[in-house]
């Protein structure tokens, strides 16, 4: 295993998985319909391909964690549909479900802190049932050892992690469920930006080998526009679509397509708008304080 | 973990380091307690202190083969005592777990467990072990039921409410991670709602097991034919003031030691925890 992370470099992306195609049709969710009535999404929709790596900005309260939750099922909408495979995922009055087949990277990280990192990485696997005990083992240990030479942490509890090494062992334990879709809620926000820029090349790489449909959620517009097929500007709350814009850079990515032209004429284009629904957000925020 | 700082083969960089070692500075108080107790029964001029008696005539007392009182390390009815505290504690103890850790975690977890509890605890909690000594020997046939039920009730709001906190305190995305993954109800408790309240469940404990003590000790001074308390309330009454003192302090040492032994158990199940705290120290 060990060596593989050194030859990313002139390959092109693993081919788009079969399964993982999204659609999100009109959906609206109202929080307190009988009281404070917070229209956190408002006839948003947007559709994804198997295998498309989106990611999803906007300013705080704009409704990009509240479309995550309901997409992972822990929470339900108040009108639209959302389709996972021509399968309703999410439709008024179904009851909301997660499942393995769209894991959550949180953003606070939800590690198990009383367990290791092998019995983390392996916990999805024991609890579907999907094998024995000894087989999870093997299959976690291979996953880690795949993953940098992680292997040598598989005794260690999160605690004694870094922040970064805490991520990465994240994203394995969703990743080795084989997810149809991989959530990513701000999963970097916290770190300096040294180690964010080793995070976003250790996500393009696992994206890079094993390529799944990726929903990536950030405020940081040059994190999105670095990491992703598609940028989906968000508008204030009620969050609906502003702007979706295509990053057609050529991958393998590293820090210097920040440099090019094409990088930055889709940062011009994204910066407005995001600008703007920033200010917006900023002046009604000053206006509820008031 | 163990202790990573020793206090003996290392090289002494600090001058004044021995005044500041915590074992040096936790005898300097003791002693210094003692000291005090000592010059205010010699030395004050006040009728009151004159009364009792000081550390030296307890420690003699408390050791000698052939007390004065009746009571010391060398008579059989000192244990007697120790043995029927010991296990009027550890039965209200064990109840306290069986019933507290339960209901604790379930309101934590469970909103309608919670709604039906939450409020009448809160009203039973401030009532003193003390106000519940009438009802309890009403209720109870004979004392030994009597005197556990009062030492087990504090023991059991300080287990439920601490496991209680404990649940609430598990972040949500903990529940949400175990759901992603395909972790049934009976899996969260398992995985997620019992670890997670762990630590808080042992604070819990500990502060129950200080807890028992104190209001055995109540429930034994009203109720009881054997045990601490009544040593302490019989001494009393029999004008055995040097007795009175050698029942304190064992109840003190009791408490302390019980409370050391779940906290030691406590460190020992949760090593996750402790290597947590011992970065972050």
């Amino acid at each position: 295993m060990a060596g593989n992370s050194t030859v990313t470099t002139g390959q092109t992306v693993s081919p788009r998985p079969k399964s993982g195609k999204v659609s999100v049709r009109n959906v609206t969710k109202i929080y307190d319909p009988e009281g404070a009535n917070v229209v956190a999404l408002e006839g948003f929709s947007m559709d994804m391909d198997a295998g498309d790596f989106v990611a999803i900005v906007g300013p705080s309260g704009c409704g990009k964690s509240t479309l995550m939750n309901i997409l992972a099922g822990f929470d339900t909408l108040s009108s639209g549909e959302i389709y996972l495979d021509g399968e309703v995922l999410a439709a008024p009055g179904t009851k909301p479900t997660p499942g393995a087949d769209r894991v959550v990277v949180f953003q606070q990280g939800a590690l198990f802190p009383w367990m290791t990192v092998l019995e983390n990485v392996t916990y999805g696997l024991l609890r579907q049932r999907k094998m024995g005990k000894a087989q999870a083992k093997a299959k976690g240990m291979e996953f880690l050892e795949r993953s940098g030479n992680l292997g040598r942490i598989a005794n260690s509890y999160p605690a004694q992690l870094s922040s970064g090494m805490q991520r990465r062992v994240e994203i394995i334990r969703a990743l080795i469920n084989d997810p149809k879709i991989l959530l990513l809620d701000e999963p970097f926000r916290a770190m300096d930006t040294v180690n964010k820029n080793r995070m976003h090349q250790h996500l393009l790489k696992i994206f890079q080998d094993n390529r799944k449909t990726i929903i990536f959620i950030t405020h940081d517009l040059e994190e999105a526009l670095f990491l992703a097929d598609r940028v989906i500007v968000m508008t204030t709350r009620p969050g609906t679509l502003k702007l979706d814009i295509a990053v057609d850079l050529p991958r393998p990515r590293d820090q210097s397509i920040m440099a090019s032209a094409a990088y930055i004429a889709l940062k011009q284009q994204a910066v407005s708008a995001v600008r703007e629904e920033a200010k917006r957000a900023f002046e009604r925020g000053e206006r509820e304080m008031a | 973990m163990t202790d990573s700082v020793t206090h003996s083969g290392k090289p002494a960089p600090k001058q004044f380091s021995f005044l500041s070692n915590k074992f040096v500075l936790n005898v300097v108080g003791f002693m210094g307690f003692l000291f005090l107790w000592y010059a205010s029964v010699q030395w004050l001029p006040i009728a009151a202190f004159r009364r009792l008696p000081d550390p030296v005539e307890v420690i003699i007392e408390w050791t000698s083969p052939d007390p004065y009182y009746g009571v010391s390390i060398f008579t059989a009815n000192y244990y007697t005592h120790i043995f029927y505290s010991t296990y009027r504690v550890l039965a209200s103890f064990f109840l306290a777990i069986i019933l507290g850790v339960p209901l604790g975690i379930f309101m934590g977890w469970k909103v309608s467990v919670h709604n039906y509890a939450y409020a009448l605890l809160g009203l039973l909690r401030p009532i003193p072990p003390l106000a519940w000594v009438p009802i309890a020997i009403l209720l109870f046939p004979g004392v030994e039921l009597a005197v556990i039920f009062v030492t087990f009730l504090v023991a059991f709001f300080a287990t439920t409410m601490n496991t209680y906190v404990g649940v609430k305190a598990i972040p949500e995305d903990y529940f949400r991670a175990a759901a992603c993954f395909g972790a049934t109800e009976a899996d969260i408790l398992r995985d997620v709602v019992i670890p997670g309240a762990m630590p808080s469940i042992f604070t819990g404990l500990q502060i129950a097991m200080g807890a028992a003590w104190f209001s055995l000790a109540a429930g034994e001074m009203i109720a009881a034919q054997y045990g601490l308390g009544f040593v302490i309330w019989e001494a009393y009454n029999l004008i055995q003031y040097t007795t009175i003192v050698i029942g304190m302090a064992t109840l003190g040492l009791a408490g302390f030691l019980s409370s050391a032994i779940v906290r030691w158990i406590g460190n020992r199940l949760m090593a996750w925890h402790e290597q947590k705290l011992g970065m972050e120290a």
